[in-house]
């Protein structure tokens, strides 16, 4: 009895022959492919450093994300103790690399620096998640988090508030400069999970209306520092 | 039992019928517009945007072969688990020996149709494994024991009191006519359920060949959960999920968002690699694919109709489709609903007993102009029907065909014809013949023009 593979990549092969013609497209009158890659229409991201820092500004703000911009960490270490105190947090989960060991240095509630095999319960508990980050994306407002350097799968998720911390250069055109700048980061080895996060959870399920922290964190702010 | 047709006729005029939930639809799917519309303008090109969308479909489709085996080694190189199934009892019983295999008792589930396509959720719930839905539509589609209204809208045909009735219910909370406090009711109902469940189980938006790594794409922050937090990963996937590149997923992903839902990302789109990996906080120890068939390389075989397995699922047809927004979703009957259900579903279970759904469309091309992936649909349809009537000829047709052909043919005989036919016409209306009659109850006959258009033709010509 042949595989189920073999059987489906057979059936493939044999529905394959016949050839489909292309789709007709806009930029298909002549050349037969499109003229420039896919990336040149979508929006807007900016040309300059400061551009893409606008166009990143007003889709966070679209998006109901909060942005807190510093010059330095010990300004981002500062901001983050605020907003602890102002949203009276017990207890922050964060992973430990230099950035976040400075910011959470000063701060008034528990930090709990999540390692490996840590407590799920335990950080479902937790009142805010603190994360680096890979890359930021202009165009959509995103912010992209892997599971080996940003604190594995959970803390970005679970917590009801998420806290990027973050360093201006960081912040790219589009989601092509964010797959390059990771693979240039981790080679052919890639984290096991790659998650662009655009703004706080949410849902519209019930009649269409937004709902803000559906499953995840019901706030996203990011400090961006430089 | 009776067809899929006459159930279809029965539903679709019942649910017509309903003119204040056909009201509430269409305010629901209000704010989609208005959204959608002010996403697009900020394209740069929306149409240049979906030729390259188009283009990258067509690649990957048109070289499934290679890009399905590129696919399976890239995930097995990254330590997953890749498992072939021919059809829905195959993938069914793959997950369920995945399920067993690792002891598990709960399972959890984020949103995926594919597993509606082969009821994953009974085969596991027959074997006495806890199936939970945790996206917020499917849970409360899940509690209604009722399928998805809308593949991408599971639940929006539902009024906030029927959700606060179900929950009060179910759940034993008290009423609210808050939409956010319906969904931190279930937002703390499901919370738990990622932390005990063993087994998480999802759908694949798309599957990178180059890389080997799903991609799930997600408002909510449930997918995030239930391939975070259980010790077993399944993802269900069609085999026409691939894509060839990372970077094709650079212009899909943000059309996905746009065309489905007006957004400029979704807000959770996450590529997985392997479960978890030595050096990473938390994460499955194991992590399976399971490429599903079921009839996908029969719509392959098709030339003509191959770009259907193009689709995204980002469900823009329904939206913009005068038919769903009056029959609704359940009337189609189908896994799939609106025009791109209509296209598919007669090729998944058989064009004779779906083909009625052919002729669920008024035609417009609202659904073709919305695809983002220039999916040919409403031709689709047509294609369809005459298919239908080359396997399947009705005999009044051929008879009636056969005559018309040879009577037009004879100019002489058409002319005597034509006036024997305008002179009848006033009578038609009185005659009880059975198409005609149910096509005028809803419809004016037109009165017949005194003379033949080709008279008419000849006397204006100077």
């Amino acid at each position: 009895m042949s595989s189920a593979r073999d059987d489906i990549l057979a059936r493939i092969r044999e529905a394959l022959r016949l050839p489909a013609a292309k789709p007709h497209m806009k930029s298909h009158d002549h050349a037969g492919s499109p003229a420039k890659p896919g990336r040149a229409w979508l929006p807007d991201a900016g040309e300059t450093p400061e551009q893409r820092l606008k166009v990143l500004a007003d889709n966070l703000l679209k998006l109901k994300a909060q942005l807190i911009r510093v010059t330095d960490m010990p300004s981002a270490s500062a901001a983050l103790s605020d907003l602890a105190t102002s949203k009276g947090w017990k207890r922050l989960a964060y992973h430990a690399n230099d950035d976040t060991r400075t910011a959470v240095a000063t701060l008034s509630c528990e930090a709990w620096a999540v390692d490996q095999d840590f407590d799920k319960q335990r950080l479902e508990g937790c009142d805010a998640g603190l994360t680096t980050c890979e890359a930021i994306v202009a165009q959509t407002g995103s912010i992209l988090v892997s599971s080996s350097d940003n604190g594995g799968r959970a803390l970005s998720i679970l917590p009801h508030v998420h806290v990027v911390i973050a360093r201006a250069d960081q912040v790219v055109g589009d989601l092509t400069d964010a797959f390059a700048l990771t693979r240039k980061r981790h080679g052919d080895r890639l984290p096991s999970m790659l998650s662009f996060i655009t703004g706080p959870s949410r849902t519209g399920d019930i009649e269409r209306i937004l709902v803000l922290g559906a499953h995840g964190p019901k706030e996203l702010v990011l400090i961006l520092v430089g | 039992m009776a067809s899929p047709r006459d159930r279809f006729l029965t539903d679709a005029t019942q649910a017509t019928r309903d003119a204040p939930q056909r009201d509430f639809l269409r305010r629901a799917l209000g704010g989609y517009y208005e959204n959608r519309d002010l996403q697009k303008a900020r394209y740069r090109d929306w149409e240049h945007a979906r030729d390259a969308a188009a283009m990258a479909k067509w690649n990957a489709v048109n070289r499934l072969d290679r890009t399905l085996a590129t696919f399976a080694a890239n995930f097995e190189r990254n330590g997953g688990r890749v498992h072939w199934a021919r059809d829905g009892a195959e993938a069914r019983a793959i997950i369920s020996r995945i399920c067993r295999e690792a002891g598990a008792k709960a399972v959890i589930k984020s949103k995926c149709m594919t597993t509606e396509e082969i009821h994953l959720n009974d085969a596991l719930e027959a074997e006495g494994y806890g199936v939970v839905e945790s996206d917020l539509g499917e849970f409360i589609q899940q509690l209604r024991k009722e399928p998805p209204f809308h593949f991408v809208f599971p639940c929006m045909h539902l009024k906030r009191e029927a959700i606060s009735e179900l929950f009060t219910r179910h759940l034993g909370t008290a009423a609210t006519d808050s939409p956010e406090e319906l969904t931190m009711i279930a937002r703390r109902h499901l919370r738990q359920l990622y932390v005990d469940a063993d087994v998480g189980i999802s759908g694949a938006n798309f599957l990178v060949a180059e890389t080997g790594q799903v991609s799930i794409t997600e408002n909510e922050g449930n997918a995030r959960l239930t391939c975070a937090l259980p010790r077993v990963h399944i993802a269900l996937a069609g085999i026409e999920k691939v894509v060839d590149r990372l970077d094709d997923l650079a212009v899909l992903l943000p059309m996905l968002a746009t065309a489905g839902a007006g957004q400029p990302m979704t807000c959770y789109n996450t590529l997985y690699a392997g479960p978890r990996q030595p050096g990473e906080p938390d994460g499955p120890t194991a992590f399976h694919v399971v490429l599903l068939d079921n009839k996908r390389t029969a719509l392959l075989a098709d030339p003509e109709q191959r770009d259907a397995l193009h689709c995204i699922r980002c469900g823009a047809c329904l939206n913009v489709c005068p038919i769903f927004k009056n029959i609704g979703g359940f009337a189609y009957g189908t896994t799939y609903q609106g025009p791109i259900g209509s296209v598919l579903t007669p090729h998944l279970r058989g064009l004779r007993s779906w083909n009625h759904l052919s002729g669920a469309s008024s035609l417009c091309g609202a659904c073709t102009e919305a695809c983002p992936v220039r999916i040919d649909l409403h031709h689709h349809l047509l294609r369809n029907r005459r298919n239908a009537a080359r396997a399947h000829a009705n005999v009044f047709d051929k008879v009636f065909h056969a005559a018309f052909g040879w009577v037009i043919a004879r100019p002489r005989l058409f002319a005597l014809g034509g006036r024997a036919f305008r002179a009848s016409l006033p009578m038609l209306r009185r005659l009880p013949v059975p198409y005609l009659r149910t096509w005028l109850r809803t419809r004016e006959l037109p009165g017949a023009p005194a003379r033949s258009f080709r008279d008419q033709w000849r006397d204006s010509q100077p």
